[in-house]
C-alpha cells in the first residue's frame, strides 16, 4: 500500500509528478521539498521575458498555491534534503526533520558547470540558473554596461540577446570554433553569429579564458591569446552538470546522471527519477542518454508518476528542445549523432530554414531555424522511424512530410 | 476581470476570473485547466496549449501569426477554430470568452 509519495525538486518534474499522481487517483499524502523559496516556475523564461523585465515572477509559477491546498499537496519550500536513507525509506532535510516514504522521486535538475580559473569567484561574476540569479543581472543593466559573456551555447546566446535589447554592450567569448557548436550544425551556427552581430553583438570564437582580473570586483576577462576584454558584469554559461549528490551518497547508481531504467526506476526499487538530473535508456535512438530539456523532464515525470502507482509506462520519446534569440527561433527535435549524412531546407539567408539528419535515408533529427511546419512535421517522422527521400527533402517547396 | 470559461476534455467546465496582461495559457496552468499542457511557457513552440475557440469569439482575437499557423498544422486534430492559448493575451474585451481543450494535446 503506497501512502506517501516524496517528491524532491520544485522544477518542471516535481511540478508534473505532482498533477499526474493527482489526477491518476493518488489519493495518500503527497509533498513536495523545494530548495528553491518560490512556488515551482518555469526556469525557460529567466533568459528571456523575465531577464529583460517584460514578464513578472507572478507569471512564471506553474500553478497558483491555491491549486496545491485543493489538491491537498504539502510544499515544503526553501526546505534542502540533506540525505536518504534507501534502507529505511526516509529523507533528512537540513532543519533537522526527517521525513519517510513509500516512494520518491528525485527530480534534482543539474547545476551550472563553475568556472575554474583565477579570479572566477570575484564579486560581478554571475550565472544563471535560478530566480535568486536574476536580480544581481538585472542590477548590472545600465546603458552602455560592458557585459561579456562566457560561453556561446544557449543560455548564453540568449542571454546575450536579452543584455543587448537591455541596451548593454555585449561581447561573447566561445572556446570552439563556432557558437553552439555541441548543438547545431555549422550553418545554423553561422545563421545565429551573424543575426548576433546584425544586433550589435560582438561575438568571438576560439577564445579559452584564462583568468578573470579586477580590484575587489570583476573588471577584465582575459584569453589564452593574451586578449583582454573589459567587463562591468560577467555572465558564465559553460554547460551544465547533472545534480546526483543526494543519489550518489546514498549509494544510488551514478554515471552522467543517476542511472534509471524505461520506467524511471533508479537501482533502489522505491525510488525513481526524472528530468535532467537523470542519465535513461532511448529506446528510440539504441543508446543512453542525459538530457537538458523541459519536454524530457515532463514526460519522465509522467512515466515516474504512473509506475509508481503500478501503471506500468515507459518512456520513449523522441527529444526536443528550443532556444529564442532576438526574434529568431531555433526548434531541434530528435538526435542528430551517429548521421551521414545533412541535408539543408531553404537558403539560410531567407531567415527560415531547416537541416535534417539522415543516417542511410533513416531521418534522425532537424534543425528548424524559423521554420515550425518542418518541425513539426519531423517530429511524427523520426517516431515513425520514416525513410526520406533525399532528394525531394532538398527541395524546400516541397513539404517535409511529402519527401517520403 | 475578464471572465473565461474553459470547457476541460474530462467534462469539466471552470469559470476563471483572468487578470489582464496574462495569456489565456497562462490563467489556464495556474488553475489546473486539465489538459492545457503548455510545455514551452509561452514561446509558441511546443502546440501543447492547443484550444478551440467558440467561433462567436474567433473574429474578436488578433489573427494567428505564421509562426502558430505552423504549429497547429501538425497538432492534435486542428479545426479551423483552433488556436495555441499562449498567444492570446487576456484583454477586456475577451470577457466571456469560451474556449473548449482537445481531449490530446498531441
Amino acid at each position: 500500500m503506497i501512502s506517501t509519495i516524496l517528491i524532491i525538486g520544485g522544477g518542471q518534474a516535481g511540478a508534473q509528478a505532482i498533477d499526474t499522481l493527482r489526477r491518476e487517483g493518488f489519493g495518500g499524502r503527497l509533498v513536495l521539498i523545494g530548495d528553491e523559496p518560490e512556488l515551482p516556475y518555469q526556469r525557460p523564461p529567466l533568459s528571456k521575458k523575465y531577464l529583460s523585465g517584460e514578464m513578472a515572477a507572478d507569471r512564471l509559477v506553474f500553478r497558483h498555491r491555491s491549486f496545491y491546498d485543493e489538491h491537498r499537496i504539502e510544499l515544503k519550500l526553501g526546505a534542502l534534503a540533506v540525505r536518504l536513507h534507501p534502507a529505511a525509506r526516509q529523507v533528512d532535510l537540513a532543519d533537522g526533520e526527517t521525513l519517510t516514504y513509500d516512494r520518491l522521486l528525485l527530480g534534482l535538475g543539474a547545476t551550472s558547470r563553475l568556472l575554474t580559473c583565477p579570479g572566477a569567484e570575484l564579486p560581478g561574476v554571475h550565472y544563471l540558473r535560478g530566480l535568486a540569479d536574476v536580480t544581481p543581472i538585472q542590477a548590472g543593466f545600465k546603458p552602455g554596461a560592458r557585459v561579456v559573456i562566457i560561453g556561446g551555447g544557449y543560455i548564453g546566446l540568449e542571454t546575450a540577446a536579452t543584455c543587448r535589447k537591455m541596451g548593454c554592450a555585449i561581447t561573447v567569448l566561445e572556446m570552439a570554433d563556432r557558437v553552439m557548436n555541441r548543438v547545431v550544425a555549422p550553418c545554423v551556427s553561422q545563421y545565429f553569429a551573424e543575426e548576433h552581430r546584425g544586433q550589435g553583438v560582438n561575438i568571438l570564437c576560439d577564445m579559452r579564458v584564462v583568468r578573470l582580473e579586477g580590484q575587489g570586483r570583476v573588471e577584465r576577462v582575459v584569453c589564452a591569446d593574451g586578449s583582454s576584454h573589459a567587463a562591468d558584469l560577467v555572465i558564465v554559461g559553460v554547460g551544465a552538470v547533472a545534480t546526483t549528490r543526494l543519489a550518489s551518497d546514498a549509494g544510488l547508481a551514478c554515471d552522467n546522471g543517476i542511472v534509471v531504467d524505461q520506467y524511471c526506476r533508479t537501482s533502489d526499487a522505491a525510488i525513481y527519477a526524472a528530468g535532467d538530473c537523470t542519465n535513461h535508456p532511448s529506446p528510440r535512438f539504441g543508446r543512453r542518454v542525459r538530457l537538458e530539456s523541459v519536454d524530457n523532464a515532463f514526460e519522465q515525470a509522467k512515466t515516474a508518476a504512473l509506475n509508481m502507482l503500478d501503471r506500468p509506462a515507459a518512456h520513449d520519446r523522441v527529444p526536443w528542445f528550443w532556444s529564442d534569440q532576438f526574434d529568431n527561433k531555433l526548434l531541434i527535435v530528435g538526435l542528430s549523432q551517429d548521421y551521414d549524412r545533412q541535408v539543408l531546407r531553404g537558403d539560410p539567408a531567407s531567415r527560415s530554414f531547416s537541416v535534417c539528419y539522415l543516417k542511410g535515408t533513416e531521418l534522425l533529427a532537424v534543425e528548424a531555424v524559423n521554420h515550425s511546419k518542418d518541425y513539426m512535421a519531423a517530429r511524427k517522422l523520426i517516431v515513425e522511424r520514416a525513410l526520406l527521400d533525399p532528394q525531394k527533402l532538398a527541395d524546400p517547396q516541397r513539404a517535409l512530410k511529402e519527401a517520403i | 476581470m475578464p471572465k473565461i470559461v474553459f470547457a476541460e476534455p474530462g467534462g469539466g467546465r471552470r469559470e476563471i476570473d483572468a487578470p489582464l496582461g496574462l495569456t489565456l495559457m497562462e490563467v489556464a496552468r495556474q488553475h489546473g485547466v486539465q489538459g492545457v499542457v503548455a510545455q514551452c511557457g509561452g514561446a509558441c513552440m511546443c502546440a501543447t496549449c492547443h484550444v478551440y475557440v467558440d467561433p462567436a469569439w474567433l473574429a474578436r482575437l488578433e489573427p494567428r501569426e505564421e509562426m502558430e499557423e505552423g504549429m497547429l498544422e501538425s497538432a492534435w486534430e486542428p479545426r479551423d477554430n483552433s488556436r495555441l492559448s499562449c498567444q492570446i493575451h487576456i484583454t477586456a474585451e475577451l470577457d466571456g470568452l469560451h474556449v473548449t481543450v482537445p481531449k490530446r494535446q498531441r
